[in-house]
């Protein structure tokens, strides 16, 4: 099997059933993102497989051959923060941190599809959870970067 | 150095591309050591490139204090904060260095009014040595000199000199006996809405939290606990995974059975096919109806704690005009951190090495000496970035079981994570509160005697096994016996339960649970006597410190809110305020419901006093955050028992709240100085009886027990 991990190729010899999540995390070391729930509920484990967001404990990893996975490791160009990055610094958005990884490719894949996304936008497609509760500052972050970006997607 | 003994610093260099690409603000133990660095005291480093090192002792959950801390010791210090690097203390280093950083556990709000004093004063006696070294090198008075930013000016002449070139002299000077602090009035630094450290390390995916833990040849640990609490795993048969891939060991440790694998969702997976005998104990029988019938006995229990007794509450009740009573109920509740438990462990002869998310670092460590039966100085602790730890991560169970089984392995390291069933089915629950409010009442609707009845576990005396002083918990009972409300008589009495369900600290405590208690039976009291319920409060707080802060905090929020002014047709508000961790805190809540029970929030207004406000945008944070992390246990939690065990599992049944149900959350931070408050805890406490309060305006329904979901009531986007 082989993976386009941010960019690098790693070939794989793992089960085919074995969630995404735990061949980035315990084969290939890439620890960004994380385990929450094992059952597609929490998001903390979302990557972007082809420029969709994937909860990667529910995602068989043998899907995901092939193809092109970015983590929140990966996210950054050369060095240079993502606009969403960015904006959750500018915002002091992340308190743990744990599930921010997740959250923040959920927002990139959201402003992929809508530049200038609504309230109700960010509500249906930012569905993971953060015990912290960061919600309202993930909001203004989301507004911001898209903000930021105007015109340009 | 021992090749398996890594530390953290060697553990960095495997696990990540590049040790150097840590961002400045914040670097692990040992990867900050650099070849002209003077240790000015145990607190602080000055590099001869003016880079200044700035120890923290505590961990860091997401409350904020690897910032605020620092900029307490860098305020005195005068330092320009753009140098420094914050530099996390590991607990061997406390140990072996007879505690100079003092307590390290992060819980209890305790961070920075516990350690702000010694903090303040590490830094202010640093400033001090360098103005010294540079009135001694100019040979001129101290008094002539001043330091700003990082630099020591002498104010005739204009000479500077910066700290890195004075670092060395001033290292070798006395240091000061006394260290008069700064007026916050005059803080230049600590009071201004500052950036966190981390921040950058988190949005880029570098910070390692417990469960990132990666070394060489490491192996994983996935275990199953006994379903009934108390129960014991008497035979195991792992014949079908014996041989499966990855498979390293099958161990029956008792009270656990573990799988040890090359990769945790091997382990998970095997762990599932291996046949276990458990034998339940006497409690596998147990639900959540009997627990409930046993906390109503202890509702007229005759042998009880009497935690205050002021005036004569039991003959004023009986002789009252009009006595008022309620019974309100507050359930078990899981932490259920995003981070599950996890604790990584190594056992070379007798030397152990751990890394963990703890709150707790030096608990961790002395656990995890006594596990393996070895002298404290031979253990090294690494408490890593936690993945929320909401007292959850204070005990120390997951530190023993991991270090149980790394013995079984001598010389391999052992990460054991707990899956998340494992995590919401073997917390330390917060405790389910069954509690008595009898008020007697004037003919003016005046309360003047209350009797405050607590039917309640003890997590002092059941997790912590500690003698109660006289019966009483502080923590069940609290915000009960003191009260800010004058009142005449006031009788507090305590009737503990203890069950088999294992309990613990849930962020707040019993500031989480009793301020509903108590500001709705306020509410109650209030409507009685047909007055407003700020008006209500207001008259009944008699003019001393405490309830003095009361009002302020009660009068700043209900400002904040516009109380008073007329809402929109269907919008109603509630009010609360309690004090807590030292803090004063209030809340507003707006509400409608509709005809269905849908429940749309319209606004939070929810503020603090926390004496001195270290970093506000910290405070904020944790306010908007607190606003969730409350309204998720108030509409859903619930932890519920069946033979012997817990029901919910994961995040379908134990549900929490998401972006789309966030309410509009507005924050007050008015701090009035002259006393040092918590933040992470106390900011939760007025939330939830404010909403009782708007929900009981809105609808005349008295809403006594929670969650909301069993009264028929959804949270709906406003």
């Amino acid at each position: 099997m082989k993976l386009l991990v941010n960019g690098h190729e790693h070939t794989l010899d793992v089960e085919p059933e074995m969630p995404l999540l735990w061949a980035l995390r315990d084969e290939l070391d890439i620890k960004g993102p994380k385990y929450g729930c094992g059952i597609a509920q929490c998001g903390s484990c979302t990557v972007l497989l082809n420029g969709e967001p994937v909860r990667s404990c529910s995602y068989p990893v043998s899907s995901a051959d092939g193809q092109q996975v970015i983590s929140i490791e990966g996210l950054a160009d050369k060095g240079k923060l993502h606009a969403v990055q960015q904006a959750w610094i500018d915002h002091q958005v992340p308190q743990c941190g744990y599930c921010q990884g997740g959250q923040m490719l959920a927002a990139v894949a959201l402003l992929k599809k809508k530049p200038r996304p609504t309230d109700q936008d960010i509500d249906a497609a930012m569905t993971n959870i953060c015990r912290c509760g960061t919600y309202a500052r993930m909001r203004t972050a989301i507004h911001a970067a898209a903000r930021k970006a105007g015109g340009q997607s | 150095m021992n090749s398996n003994a890594l530390n953290r610093r060697q553990f960095l260099q495997v696990s990540s591309s590049s040790a150097a690409a840590l961002s400045l603000g914040f670097v692990w133990p040992d990867a900050a050591v650099a070849a002209q660095n003077t240790v000015v005291n145990a607190w602080i480093d000055i590099h001869s490139d003016e880079s200044i090192v700035i120890r923290y002792a505590r961990t860091e959950m997401g409350q904020g204090s690897r910032t605020s801390a620092p900029m307490l010791v860098a305020e005195e210090l005068e330092a320009d904060w753009q140098k420094v690097q914050v530099l996390d203390v590991p607990a061997h280093e406390n140990l072996s260095r007879k505690r100079v950083y003092g307590d390290m556990a992060s819980v209890g709000s305790r961070t920075i009014r516990m350690s702000q004093d010694y903090l303040r004063k590490a830094g202010a006696a640093a400033r001090i040595m360098l103005i010294e070294a540079a009135a001694q090198r100019w040979g001129v008075p101290v008094a002539d000199c001043k330091a700003s930013l990082s630099q020591v000016i002498h104010s005739a002449s204009g000479k500077k000199l910066s700290y890195g070139q004075l670092a060395a002299e001033a290292a070798k000077l006395t240091p000061p006996k006394d260290i008069p602090l700064k007026d916050p009035k005059t803080w230049t630094l600590a009071g201004k809405p500052l950036p966190r450290v981390d921040m950058a390390d988190i949005v880029t995916g570098k910070i390692r939290y417990g469960v990132d833990v990666q070394l060489p040849d490491m192996l994983h640990a996935a275990i199953a606990q006994s379903p009934v609490f108390g129960g014991k795993a008497t035979a195991i048969d792992s014949s079908r995974v014996d041989n499966r891939r990855g498979i390293v060991k099958v161990l029956n440790l008792g009270e656990f059975v573990a799988v040890v694998a090359d990769n945790w969702w091997r382990a998970k997976e095997a762990l599932r096919d291996v046949a276990i005998d458990w034998d339940n104990g006497k409690n596998g029988a147990v639900n959540s109806a009997g627990i409930m019938q046993y906390y109503r006995k202890g509702l007229t229990e005759t042998e009880v704690a009497i935690v205050r007794n002021d005036g004569n509450a039991p003959a004023a009740l009986a002789g009252a005009d009009k006595v008022i009573e309620a019974d309100y109920y507050t359930p078990y509740l899981a932490h259920a951190t995003m981070e599950p438990m996890v604790c990584t462990a190594m056992l070379n002869g007798d030397k152990l090495d751990i890394w963990a998310s703890t709150q707790n670092p030096e608990s961790t460590l002395a656990t995890g000496a006594s596990t393996a039966e070895v002298p404290q100085e031979n253990v090294r602790v690494f408490a890593m970035q936690m993945g929320g730890g909401l007292g959850r991560k204070s005990p120390q169970d997951f530190t023993r079981q991991a270090v149980s089984i790394a013995m079984q392995i001598p010389g391999k390291s052992v990460k054991l994570m707990w899956s998340r069933e494992e995590d919401m089915q073997h917390g330390l629950y917060r405790p389910a509160s069954l509690v008595r409010m009898r008020a007697a009442v004037d003919t003016a609707g005046k309360p003047q005697a209350l009797h405050v009845r607590v039917s309640a576990p003890s997590i002092f005396s059941q997790l912590l096994r500690m003698q109660l002083q006289n019966g009483i918990d502080n923590q069940a009972v609290a915000c009960f016996p003191d009260h800010p409300y004058a009142i005449p008589s006031t009788l507090v009495d305590f009737a503990m339960r203890s069950t088999h369900v294992p309990v613990g600290f849930w962020r707040t405590v019993g500031h989480s649970q009793n301020p509903f208690v108590r500001e709705c039976f306020m509410d109650e009291l209030a409507h009685a006597a047909g007055q407003d319920p700020l008006a209500f409060r207001l008259s009944l707080l008699p003019d001393n410190e405490k309830a003095n802060r009361d009002r302020s905090i009660l009068n700043a929020v209900a400002k904040a809110a516009g109380w008073g002014k007329p809402l929109p047709a269907g919008v109603h508000r509630g009010i609360a305020s309690v004090d807590g961790y030292g803090s004063w805190t209030a809340c507003v809540c707006e509400v409608s419901v509709s005809a269905r029970g849908e429940v749309k929030i319209h606004r939070v207004v929810i503020g603090i006093d926390p004496g001195y406000a270290v970093n506000p945008d910290n405070i904020q944070a944790q306010l908007q955050g607190s606003v969730v992390h409350g309204l998720s246990a108030i509409f859903w939690g619930e932890m519920t028992i069946k033979d012997g065990r817990i029901e919910q599992s994961n995040f379908h049944d134990y549900r929490m709240m998401r972006m789309n149900e966030m309410p509009k959350v507005e924050t007050v931070i008015a701090p009035t100085g002259g006393f040092w408050g918590g933040v992470g805890e106390p900011t939760q406490a007025p939330l939830a009886p404010a909403l009782g309060n708007a929900l009981f305006a809105a609808t005349g329904k008295r809403i006594r027990s929670l969650p909301l979901k069993n009264h028929g009531l959804t949270l709906v986007k406003a």
